[in-house]
């Protein structure tokens, strides 16, 4: 009787040690930004552009591990902020409420810009429209207009799909689409978008509805959505998403993909930094579907 | 030296086996109290009433509009949707399963419905999202298929387990005698089931319907992948709704500590937590009639 409960009780001791050893290794590693190990975190965007840097990294830095981790771009500023990652991507800038915060804890965050992304608006292929305005993309997707007809299109309803509120994505959209530019205003998507939780569900909703039209990053495109051409005014003529039109700043929706990162980088993030603007990094970046800065 | 150490070691177990049962009230407790101590805080920004009946959700605007309202609703339509679907299906089943089928079939079917409520919420949501989502909008004719009913069909394939084993289970518990009873009067079997045995089970299956309902009422992630999640009044299953449970999951990675948006999600986990609460414990007391019948 006795032996098994004591055994029990030095595997659940055993355990435990284990547990607290490994926590207190891991949060060892992930607190200084020169140890052995990355830690990366932010923008859904740019999850995959991050993981094919972090490989392409690890094989000339084979002593240097390195995660990277999603979650959204205010999720990787906020880590960024109190120290869980030692690099935070992002699709958006740095806002008013994270500077003070970083102020109030006497950080110096720093911006670079590692890429370039442009954001497409899509419609299903069977749909007639092949270009919009941005002031028809912003009565869209302010609920004001509300039948495909209104622009020679069928006469079809129109269903909207944005992403969800915690992406960089939405955000990017709803200021430069719908507030022309400000980030601040009283323009809002309509109520009655349909909030989707990745841009994935864009797709396939976008490729089985003829009454859609969805916006999401670059990098999405296949040929199962049909990808609008987008002009600045009236006057301008419109422009299809290609890396030359985003670089060359025609495209009218597009914008630069950050890496934030505390103070003077230095160690392992300098490298990795340096590695990510490096041709070898921005050749990556081209492979991923963004448009590289040089 | 024998005696005390063995002493000790009862006291001992007795007061681990006494902690382990007293921990899921505690956790309850704490929980709840977390959540109040985070919510409590909306109301600084917004009024009760402004919060529960608002009609619009733009959370990360300046300033904030917090109304929960088309939430609140989008999950009662959901919830109700998938009620309509899964409880006769799973009361029906449940009697096939107990009274009808033959034994050894019984055993497979009874696996099978375990099987079901092993798959995990965000395969069925990807089912959803690539299969039902294009079929509802091409057979009814619909501008999406990111509708209630897409979130009523998928939760109604989660509730089935529970309502079907619960179920079964207050059927097998009607005694055996008004079975045997009803047909020595020369009752048909049909009749058996449908004056006799189903009185006897009822609690049990008002009991099964409820706790299917809270399941189906704190699902997320299915939910979130078919519903479409646009935060208006809906005015029918055919038009896409957002739920409680969904906005809390799309939105807590992204709300910033301590604003307005923080303090409302967490307000939402309360009003969540209050229904959930109210109808696992209309099913308990429904439960504890039964058994004291």
């Amino acid at each position: 009787m006795r032996t098994p409960i004591r055994n029990v009780l030095w595997a659940v001791l055993v355990l435990w040690g284990t547990i607290i050893f490994a926590c207190s290794c891991g949060s060892n590693r992930a607190g200084s930004g020169s140890g052995s190990a990355l830690q990366i975190k932010g923008s859904d965007t740019m999850v995959n552009l991050g993981q094919a840097w972090a490989e392409a990294f690890n094989k000339l830095h084979p002593e240097i591990n390195v995660a990277v981790t999603g979650g959204g771009s205010g999720t990787g500023i906020a880590a960024i902020l109190n120290g869980t990652c030692d690099v935070a991507e992002s699709s958006r800038a740095i806002d008013e409420k994270e500077i003070q915060q970083a102020k109030a804890a006497g950080l110096n965050i720093r911006e670079t810009i590692v890429a370039l992304d442009g954001i497409v608006v899509v419609v299903h292929p069977s749909n007639p429209i092949s270009s919009l305005t941005m002031d028809q993309l912003r009565e869209i997707f302010m609920g004001n207009v509300m039948r495909w007809n209104v622009f020679g299109g069928e006469d079809r309803p129109i269903v909207l799909l944005s992403r969800e509120v915690n992406s960089g994505t939405h955000i990017f959209f709803k200021e430069h689409v719908l507030r022309r530019g400000k980030s601040k205003g009283p323009e809002e998507f309509a109520p009655g978008a349909l909030m989707m939780p990745s841009s994935y569900a864009i797709a396939e909703e976008t490729a089985n509805n003829e009454n859609v039209i969805g916006y999401y990053g670059l990098g999405y495109i296949s040929p199962r959505q049909k990808v609008l051409a987008v002009a600045r005014d009236d006057r301008s003529p419109a422009v299809l998403p290609t890396i030359d039109s985003v670089r060359a700043n025609a495209y009218p929706i597009s914008r630069p993909l950050y890496f934030f990162t505390r103070g003077d980088p230095s160690g392992a993030v300098k490298d990795f930094l340096e590695f990510a603007l490096s041709p070898e990094g921005q050749k990556i970046v081209r492979d991923t579907d963004f448009v590289p800065i040089k | 030296m024998k005696i005390p150490s063995r002493r000790f070691r009862e006291f001992l177990i007795e007061r681990i086996i006494f902690l382990s049962g007293i921990a899921s009230v505690v956790f309850v407790a704490l929980i709840f109290l977390f959540l109040l101590r985070e919510g409590v805080a909306v109301l600084k920004t917004t009024s009760l009433g402004s919060f529960l009946g608002g009609r619009f959700w733009y959370p990360i605007s300046t300033p904030a509009k917090l109304g929960i309202l088309p939430l609140i609703l989008g999950s009662l339509l959901v919830t109700g949707g998938a009620v309509i679907i899964a409880v006769p299906l799973g009361i029906a089943a449940a009697f096939y399963i107990a009274e009808v089928v033959p034994k050894r079939l019984r055993m497979i079917l009874k696996s099978f419905v375990e099987v079901l409520s092993a798959i995990p919420s965000v395969v069925l949501g990807f089912l959803g999202i690539t299969i039902l989502v294009p079929f509802l909008k091409n057979v009814l004719h619909l501008p999406t298929g990111l509708t209630a009913l897409s979130g009523s069909i998928m939760l109604a394939f989660m509730a089935l387990p529970t309502i079907i084993s619960i179920s079964e289970d207050a059927i097998n518990a009607v005694p055996r005698e008004y079975k045997d009873g009803a047909l020595a009067l020369g009752a048909t079997h049909w009749q058996t089931l449908y004056r006799v045995v189903i009185h006897g089970a009822l609690p049990g299956i008002i009991a099964a319907a409820m706790l299917g309902i809270g399941r189906v009422f704190g699902e997320t992630m299915a939910v979130m992948m078919v519903t479409g999640n646009a935060a208006v009044i809906p005015h029918s299953l055919f038009e896409p709704v957002r739920t409680l449970t969904a906005t809390i999951a799309a939105e807590m990675g992204e709300a910033a500590k301590g604003s307005p948006h923080f303090y409302a999600l967490f307000a939402i986990g309360i009003v969540l937590f209050v229904i959930s609460f109210a109808i696992n414990l209309t099913a308990d007391l429904l439960l504890n009639r039964n058994r004291k019948q």
